[in-house]
């Protein structure tokens, strides 16, 4: 089939083909390649288009930190993804890839004109290139930009997969499951711990895959590897692939994120496709090993132009080699063993350039027995070639001078510039990092968690060193677990050792300033971009990152944040650590939203909470709208009625006959106990202590700093009992306030505080013939005004069932609320229904209810309140007890703050005609033509029509209001100015006429 | 996630189940009306805010539903220890000495 396959390389499965589409072309691959891997074989490299500059790239890597070759891929509608990186992407029957960033074509792309305006895409642009002349930013700079960038395209349906959630508590958590990794779990597993071994990849070995031909304990690497991994089984060893750790958190609590289903050919009906694992272990070894470094040079960033080690995994894991003829650029021993494997498989290497002076003996004898041209002590200054490398221009480097530069032919570049050790994870746990000036380098330096490092990931190199290093950070673990252990060196022939130097950009002899030295492919940073930018005042490698965007991107800087700060350092003029490395962040890896929702999504985001009543709401066309996590009816539209209709309709029954209202949703606390009269006092503004045994009294509650907190009816129904309601959103943050006080601050006063909101169903009652819906269902307690007077409460039987039955008033009617145990909610409303039926009850919702506390000037916490809002500002100092020694919030009444003029406070607004309704949030201005930005004296927060009124009416916070009435002020909005009055807010029957019934 | 010991059910839980409940150790005052605007201002909004140990509240919101105090390492996030509610400051150096 595809013509740079190698036979007898690799471990995909040649038995069982494999077909895809890239951009509409049909391919054909092996079970076990990636996308990168099966198109590589074919001979593709070209796989997508850069983010700024649109520059034709390919894979770098062949790992989860490619930063080039990110494309789109889909399962069908709502399984389409962006930036999926094609070198970790598992390949699966009838999966769908298409190259990013590319228009018309990838091959043919008009945005690449951006690659030759590139001197204005510097580092910073955003901030100089595109500021004049100013109108241009909104309606040319701005739509160009965005159109043009941004990395793939966002799915647009709903996404119809699953995602589950587990917890998971392990002796031993080992991250990475290489070799380090797998000596770790087994040395642990042995001395009796319960082991946990995860991977990213589908299957364990890590760098072993790539490297068959070292010997291990006298076995080839590949079946150690099958024996170690059959051993793991037998001890019960948790072995989990497809699985990246992309967080540690506080006190060993590690996130996996486990693919479940990408790589299947058909999904398993209702199989979730990712897991989120919440891991807490008593120890963690991460053996992460370590990421290889780009070098940096001008046009290191050709398709065809590849780090040294994935060239090497390519061609032993996968049996592909990346091309013909390939030259290799390196300051680490690493990529000769890289060159010689694809020698040995038939690749012609051009030559091997050593950026250091003197290579080791044994690889110089190695290369020179391969017939490789080694040239030690040289640089690489460019490439060419449009869709792939042509050549690479190579350059004798002596006293700092770049000399004889020539152009050597080639298909494939593969550099190396060391290897990063990938201390991600071990950085969010907050652990220090060190910068190791021998492998110029940052490793682990101090812990703060149970976790020990293993391997690649603290700097070593070689398989005796890391197999050897794994097997006592695994034996430290189980001692630590309380088993006993012996650590034992790991034997190794043919082992691969090596070491490096760190560069920055690599020396040139052409002009620095036009050089495209890629430092982040994925975001288009160039060597030249990090100068500028410290030429232009970034010391702090914090401020070059975000000035360049050097490491943002999804990859996050995991090839790229060296080799910036080896270049930042060198500009700065400071050592590397002087300078300092950037922060790592959770995920390691680009996580689906997906993962971290698991269940929690559509009706199980939130619960929605729902009174009694609702299932009766429903069924008789109520509108909802959602109020803290209940969900309330909002009106009951007739056939016809539109919301406006709904509520005057609903208002003028309700003043006219009676109206019916669920207000189960009301916050309900039983304060009990021998001072619980003592404890109101202290808690609320009002005096409780003559408030008759059967009297109900408004009650408002104030935070320490004075502002209004909460309000609500509170009725006693013993010496000892208070019925308190809240807000129905405040009802958890009254109670947690008292429970503060009494628990902190007064544990002496002997009370319970009981949550009773859900065992309570409410219905209010309100309107002239309240009393004659009710009357006939009450058994036990005398319903004449002259016995159950405004402001009373009682216990007794309403329809047969036991109530509190309070009669009280939030919309200025004759208004009863009737409390019984929630289970009997909804006959209760069924038989005040059908007892109301000749008054015409009309069943109002919580807009009904709104609109008519408005006309009565009642507040709403939260609405007509913000958090800086005082009795005195809201018209309710009435509601503040006089002669109280304390309570929670007076002393803060008389902060000079709160005592000063021109404080907000609440009035009434009508507009001229009362035609106009203001919006709500509107701001308030006295003088509609004074120069911009205007002085804005408040704004309006309750706005209404009112059928009683037949008229729009409002209420506002205004600056110093209550000295205002009477003035005309005005409330800018889209449609033009509108003057409006200041009134006082008693809209409706202002003396009260109507409770007394 | 942080682990955090409850002091009242002697259990050490997940931080799920615990809110946060700002500053210890301050007692609200007796008698507010006999205090100046500066030391009521004080009592109100002054806090330590320290980098090393930090005294503050807890309450094992979806468990005993307890209010407690808790020593903890504002730069590690560490606790060093919990006690009930209305106990001494507990003395660290000490503890940790006996330790």
């Amino acid at each position: 089939m595809s013509t740079y396959r190698v036979s007898g390389k690799g471990r995909v499965n040649r038995g069982e083909t494999v077909r895809f589409t890239f951009d509409g072309t049909s391919y054909e691959g092996y079970r076990g390649d990636t996308i990168a891997s099966a198109l590589l074989a074919h001979g593709v490299h070209l796989m997508g288009r850069s983010f700024k500059y649109h520059r034709p790239r390919g894979p770098v890597a062949a790992g989860t930190e490619e930063p080039n070759a990110l494309v789109g891929t889909s399962r069908g509608k709502g399984r389409f993804e962006p930036n999926t990186r094609a070198t970790a992407q598992e390949l699966r029957r009838g999966l769908t890839v298409e190259s990013q960033n590319k228009w018309p074509n990838l091959k043919f792309d008009v945005g690449g004109i951006n690659d030759r305006m590139y001197m204005l895409f510097s580092a910073g642009f955003y901030y100089k290139t595109f500021m004049w002349p100013r109108s241009f930013w909104d309606r040319v700079y701005e739509p160009i930009i965005r159109a043009a960038a941004g990395l793939g395209r966002p799915p647009e349906d709903l996404d119809p997969d699953r995602y589950a959630s587990r917890y998971l508590h392990t002796d031993l958590l080992v991250v990475g499951a290489g070799p380090a990794g797998i000596a770790a779990a087994l040395a642990a597993a042995r001395a009796g711990a319960e082991v946990t071994l995860m991977d990213e990849h589908a299957e364990m070995g890590g760098s072993l895959l790539s490297d068959p031909d070292v010997t291990i304990e006298g076995a080839p690497a590949w079946e150690w590897l099958a024996t170690q991994l059959a051993e793991l089984d037998r001890l019960g060893v948790r072995r989990m692939t497809r699985t990246t750790a992309i967080g540690y958190y506080h006190q060993n609590m590690v996130g996996l994120c486990e693919k479940l289903t990408d790589h299947l050919d058909d999904v398993p009906a209702d199989a979730p496709r990712e897991r989120m694992w919440r891991v807490r272990a008593n120890r963690v070894v991460l053996a992460q090993g370590a990421l290889e470094k780009p070098l940096v040079f001008d046009g290191n960033d050709r398709p065809g132009v590849m780090l040294a080690g994935a060239a090497q995994t390519y061609l032993n894991r996968y049996g592909v080699k990346v091309g013909d003829r390939a030259v290799i650029v390196t300051s680490h021993d690493s990529a000769y063993y890289a060159a010689f494997d694809l020698a040995d498989a038939g690749t012609r290497i051009a030559a091997i350039v050593d950026t250091r002076d003197t290579p080791r003996d044994d690889l110089a004898q190695e290369a020179k027995r391969r017939g490789i041209d080694l040239l030690a002590g040289h640089t690489v200054t460019g490439t060419s070639g449009r869709l792939r490398v042509k050549s690479v221009r190579v350059a004798r480097v002596s006293g700092g001078k770049v000399t004889d530069g020539r152009a050597v032919a080639c298909d494939c570049l593969l550099m190396c510039g060391g290897w990063t050790p990938s201390l991600h994870l071990f950085s969010h746990t907050k652990g220090t990092l060190k910068f190791d000036d021998a492998l110029q380098a940052f490793l682990p330096d101090y812990s703060a968690e149970d976790c020990h490092i293993a391997g690649a990931g603290r700097g070593l190199w070689g398989y005796e060193a890391t197999l050897s290093d794994g097997n006592a950070a695994g034996v430290a673990a189980a001692v630590a677990l309380g088993h006993e252990a012996q650590e034992s060196r790991i034997e190794v022939q043919g082992d691969r050792p090596g070491t490096g130097v760190t560069h920055k950009e690599l020396p040139t002899d052409g002009q620095p300033g036009r050089a495209r030295a890629f430092v982040d492919f994925q975001n288009d940073v160039t060597a030249k971009d990090i100068r500028l930018a410290v030429r232009e005042g970034m010391r702090s490698i914090e401020h070059v990152k975000r000035y360049t965007t050097n490491g943002m991107a999804t990859d996050q800087g995991k090839m790229s944040n060296i080799n910036g700060l080896m270049i930042a350092s060198d500009a700065v003029g400071k050592a590397p650590p002087q300078v300092g490395l950037t922060t790592f962040r959770p995920p390691y890896t680009p996580t689906t939203f997906g993962t971290f929702a698991g269940y929690h999504r559509g009706g199980h985001f939130e619960v929605t909470r729902k009174t009694p009543i609702d299932a009766w709401a429903e069924s008789h066309g109520a509108a909802f709208e959602p109020v803290s996590l209940w969900r309330r009816a909002w009106y009951f539209p007739k056939a016809g009625e539109d919301m406006d209709a709904a509520v005057a309709r609903e208002c003028a029954a309700t003043r006219n006959s009676v109206g019916i209202f669920d207000a189960s949703t009301l916050g309900k606390i039983e304060v009990q106990g021998p001072d619980a009269v003592e404890f109101m006092n202290r808690m609320y503004t009002n005096p409780w202590t003559k408030l008759g045994i059967g009297r109900a009294r408004y009650g408002l509650l104030l935070g320490e700093d004075g502002f209004i907190r909460d309000d609500g009816v509170i009725g006693r129904l013993a010496q000892d009992l208070f019925h308190v309601t809240t807000t129905t959103g405040g009802a958890a943050r009254v109670l947690t306030m008292m429970e503060d006080y009494l628990q902190t601050e007064w544990p002496d006063l002997d009370v319970w505080l009981t949550s009773t909101t859900e065992q309570w169903a409410t219905i209010a009652l309100n309107g002239p013939n309240a009393r004659r819906v009710l009357e006939p269902l009450v058994e036990g307690q005398d319903m004449s005004a002259e016995a159950f007077p405004h402001m009373s409460v009682a216990e007794c039987r309403v329809a047969g069932f036991p109530a509190r039955l309070f009669r009280i008033s939030f919309t200025g009617e004759l208004g009863f609320e009737i409390n019984v145990p929630a289970r009997h909610g909804l006959a209760l409303w069924e038989a005040l229904m059908k007892s109301g039926a000749q008054y015409d009850i009309c069943p109002y919702g919580t807009e009904t209810m709104h609109v008519l506390r408005a006309e009565k000037g009642f507040i709403i916490v939260g609405q007509d309140t913000d958090g800086t809002v005082t009795p005195g500002d809201a018209n309710l100092s009435w509601a503040v007890g006089k002669k109280k020694p304390d309570f929670v919030g007076m002393r803060s009444l008389a902060r000079p703050d709160l005592v000063a003029p021109g404080r907000k406070q609440l009035v009434g607004l009508m507009t001229g005609d009362g035609k106009v309704k203001l919006e709500e949030g509107a701001q308030i201005v006295a003088d509609p033509n004074q120069p911009k930005p205007m002085k804005m004296l408040g704004h309006v927060t309750s706005s209404y029509y009112s059928a009683a009124l037949g008229r729009h009416f409002a209420m506002a916070l205004i600056e110093g209001g209550h000295e205002m009435e009477g003035r005309e002020v005005y409330v800018p909005m889209p449609d033009g100015n509108h003057a409006a009055k200041i009134t006082t807010t008693a809209f409706y029957d202002p003396e009260g006429e109507r409770l007394k019934v | 996630m942080l682990l955090i010991h409850c002091p009242y059910c002697d259990e050490t839980l997940p931080e799920l189940e615990f809110a946060y409940a700002g500053e210890a150790h301050i007692e609200r005052p007796k008698d507010p009306s006999a205090l100046s605007d500066e030391e009521w201002r004080d009592f109100l909004f002054i806090r330590t805010n320290p980098k090393g140990t930090h005294y503050e509240r807890w309450r094992h919101v979806h468990g005993c539903a307890r209010y407690f105090n808790a020593a903890r390492d504002t730069v590690s996030d560490k606790f060093l220890t919990t006690y009930r509610a209305g106990e001494a400051r507990p003395d660290l150096d000490r503890k940790e000495a006996a330790e």
